[in-house]
């Protein structure tokens, strides 16, 4: 059943003549979930149009199963295809289920009155979302994530092959944003369906991707799985960070270090020095950090944080050199603060760094 | 809870057709001479007396099957454009639709007028769609420029402002005997439709309200906005085109021959909205049809009766009961933005 669904060919999109996009090319496959990720305004709502067949591209293709959209009629493309948009539903009195019912369109007579079938698959796709007990309410008197949900049900009521979402986490708390993604995690596996969607949130596009298409300055810039974006530096690239740091670990963003000779040095290790880290960032206090193990849970954020630190190498006791660095920066320092509860084998050279702290005193 | 409001909707058509048929009863009654329900039914089977006869079948009866087949013209052709601008106090009054056709029909009338020719009731209809989209695509020209609801309905308020003027102003200069026809007509009234006028208006009005029932299914698509009707295979240019060449051609149909007939374009499908909790348009197309008949009927009985036997214009009735309801529905579309 895999296989590519979704495909594009040297696909450039925008709007009149203006190019936003060019030189696109992806494949998905049935089951996968594809997110594009880029900073604002690099195009990605404009590629997701252009892929729904909302926006007319400006050159290349885009197939579904093998089919080119341009040779299909709108007719066919809805039954292949269905969006979750991001635009409020202004809709005068219509409850959730007259909203769900609309994704039957393409699949009913000249009058579109929902058939028996029509309306179990209606009831479905209200239950697999879990917004049932929705069914007699306004669509005007619900919540954002809420709303969220019951346009995700209108489009699985679609019984797309090719499920497009912009931005559905927007405006969604986290639990909602949690719930929202993992429906889509679920449709994926159980119907083998395809989604691509666009997120803000990295972390939660690292999480919820089987691809990742990013998008700068005009063009694809990358396409590959989580593992292969979410590496190194290239985030902040994508995405020009100057005021902030990104660790591609967590797929979540640190404020810009305090630099500057370091007032206070931070004794840490195992995840304890974290929020000692953030405190200090937040009142502007430059700090050095030591001695953390290279894969130390806290070692990303002390990078991202500490004006200067001191680490040593993964799996290694702390060296008798790493100790003497230390001690040289602590004597720079005014304040010594002091974060682990306890000290074990690895990581006595900490106690030593203390020891020395206090002796001082 | 989906069989109570089939059941809802059912008492609702029910209630609507009972109200139709007591107005149109009533109308065919009442008047300067007073006819029992008897008389009424004899003068269709024969048995009445000549008069009788008469005054039901060549006077009333045209008045009667105007006013209901027009009135639920102006509903319909008033729910196409609220589904069109997305906004419930659209309608061809307010957006001066009905203003632009009596203008065209007040000059080719009083042109023909000059050279001794009466039009005849398509002419009439054709000068009346010519107005009617002449404001329609001035109203879709500014459309495009103002994003805000309320400064396209003040748009479209002062087109009606502009061409009323223009219909006084030419009304004004024109000489003829015929003068006072012309100034009772732009009043708005539905006195004086001759039954060869009823077919035509019949001809027209049904057609077009049964192209605007096929549309339904399109039109609850474009309910949830362009983008999401565009997905489910909506030809949105075609769809557009349509809306306004029927609203246009219905609205059209009732200036030419009652003139401009306000707020009921809008006040109808607000109320019935209201009544059958939906705006499902399978549902609201064909109960705006009979709740603008029932409304029309209601209103002539009281532009006839009220100071009988002098009769007041049918806009200033249908004013007094159309527009408080106009005030309500936007009251009630701001409630619910602020609730949202």
């Amino acid at each position: 059943m895999s296989g590519t669904i979704l495909s594009s060919k040297k696909l450039s999109v925008g709007y009149g003549k203006k190019v936003i996009v060019s030189g696109l090319e992806f494949e998905v496959s049935r089951g996968e979930i594809l997110t594009i990720i880029g900073p604002n305004g690099a195009g990605k709502s404009t590629i997701l149009k252009s892929i729904a067949a909302q926006l007319p591209f400006i050159s290349g293709t885009v197939s579904i199963a093998g089919t080119d959209i341009s040779a299909m009629s709108a007719h066919d493309i809805a039954q292949k295809l269905s969006v979750c948009l991001t635009e409020r539903i202004t809709a005068e009195k219509m409850t959730c289920e007259d909203v769900v019912s609309t994704g039957r369109y393409p699949y009913t007579g000249r009058l579109g009155i929902l058939a028996e079938n029509d309306r179990n698959i209606v009831q479905e796709a209200m239950e697999l979302t879990g917004v049932t007990y929705l069914s007699d309410t306004d669509i005007r008197c619900i919540s954002d994530g809420q709303r969220q949900t019951v346009m995700l049900a209108r489009a699985i009521a679609q019984q797309p092959d090719v499920l497009i979402l912009d931005e559905p986490t927007s405006f969604l708390d986290i639990n909602n944003k949690l719930r929202l993604l993992s429906i889509l995690r679920e449709l994926v596996r159980s119907r083998n369906i395809t989604v691509v969607q666009t997120l803000h949130e990295l972390d939660l596009a690292q999480r919820f991707s089987d691809k990742i298409l990013c998008i700068k300055n005009n063009k694809a810039d990358r396409i590959g799985t989580p593992e292969e974006i979410f590496k190194g530096d290239y985030v902040s690239e994508l995405y020009d960070i100057t005021s902030g740091s990104f660790l591609p670990e967590f797929g979540t963003a640190e404020a810009a270090k305090v630099t500057g000779a370091p007032q206070i040095f931070v004794i840490a290790g195992g995840g304890s020095g974290i929020d000692t880290y953030r405190r200090l960032q937040r009142q502007g206090i430059a700090f050095a950090a030591g001695i953390i193990h290279e894969n130390d849970i806290e070692y990303p954020v002390a990078k991202s944080l500490a004006s200067e630190l001191v680490i040593e190498k993964a799996f290694e006791p702390i060296s008798d050199e790493s100790v003497r660095k230390a001690l040289e920066i602590m004597k720079r320092c005014g304040e010594v603060i002091c974060c682990p509860d306890s000290f074990g084998t690895m990581n006595i050279g900490n106690k030593r760094l203390f020891e020395a702290y206090k002796s001082r005193t | 809870m989906n069989r109570k409001r089939v059941i809802r909707w059912m008492i609702c058509f029910i209630v609507l057709l009972l109200l139709a048929a007591v107005f149109l009863i009533l109308e065919l009654a009442v008047g300067s001479a007073k006819l029992s329900l008897n008389d009424v039914i004899g003068a269709f089977t024969g048995s009445s007396n000549s008069s009788a006869k008469t005054i039901v079948r060549e006077i009333r009866l045209p008045r009667t099957l105007a006013a209901a087949l027009l009135g639920g013209a102006l509903s319909v052709s008033g729910f196409l454009l609220q589904s069109y601008f997305n906004n419930p106090i659209a309608g061809p009054y307010v957006l001066g639709i009905s203003s632009g056709a009596k203008l065209t029909v007040a000059l080719s009338m009083m042109f023909t007028m000059k050279y001794g020719i009466l039009m005849n009731s398509a002419e009439m209809v054709g000068a009346a769609f010519v107005g009617s989209m002449i404001s329609m695509v001035a109203i879709l020209l500014l459309s495009g420029k103002v994003k805000n609801m309320a400064q396209l309905i003040i748009a479209g308020v002062m087109i009606g402002y502009i061409c009323s003027a223009l219909t006084e102003l030419a009304v004004t200069f024109a000489d003829d005997a015929n003068i006072v026809n012309l100034h009772n007509w732009s009043m708005g009234s539905f006195s004086g439709i001759s039954m060869d006028n009823v077919k035509v208006i019949a001809v027209i009005v049904i057609a077009a309200s049964a192209a605007a029932f096929m549309l339904s299914k399109p039109m609850s698509a474009y309910q949830l906005g362009e983008n999401y009707a565009k997905n489910m295979g909506v030809n949105i240019k075609l769809f557009r085109t349509a809306l306004i060449l029927l609203s246009s051609i219905l609205s059209a149909c009732v200036t030419a021959f009652a003139g401009p007939v306000s707020f009921v374009g809008i006040a109808v499908p607000h109320l019935v909205k209201n009544a059958f909790g939906t705006a499902k348009p399978i549902i609201i197309i064909p109960a705006s049809f009979i709740g603008g008949a029932v409304f029309c009927l209601g209103c002539d009985l009281i532009a006839r009766m009220l100071f009988a036997p002098v009769e007041i214009s049918i806009s200033t009735v249908t004013a007094v009961f159309g527009a408080p309801v106009v005030i309500m529905a936007m009251l009630s579309r701001r409630n619910q933005k602020g609730s949202a």
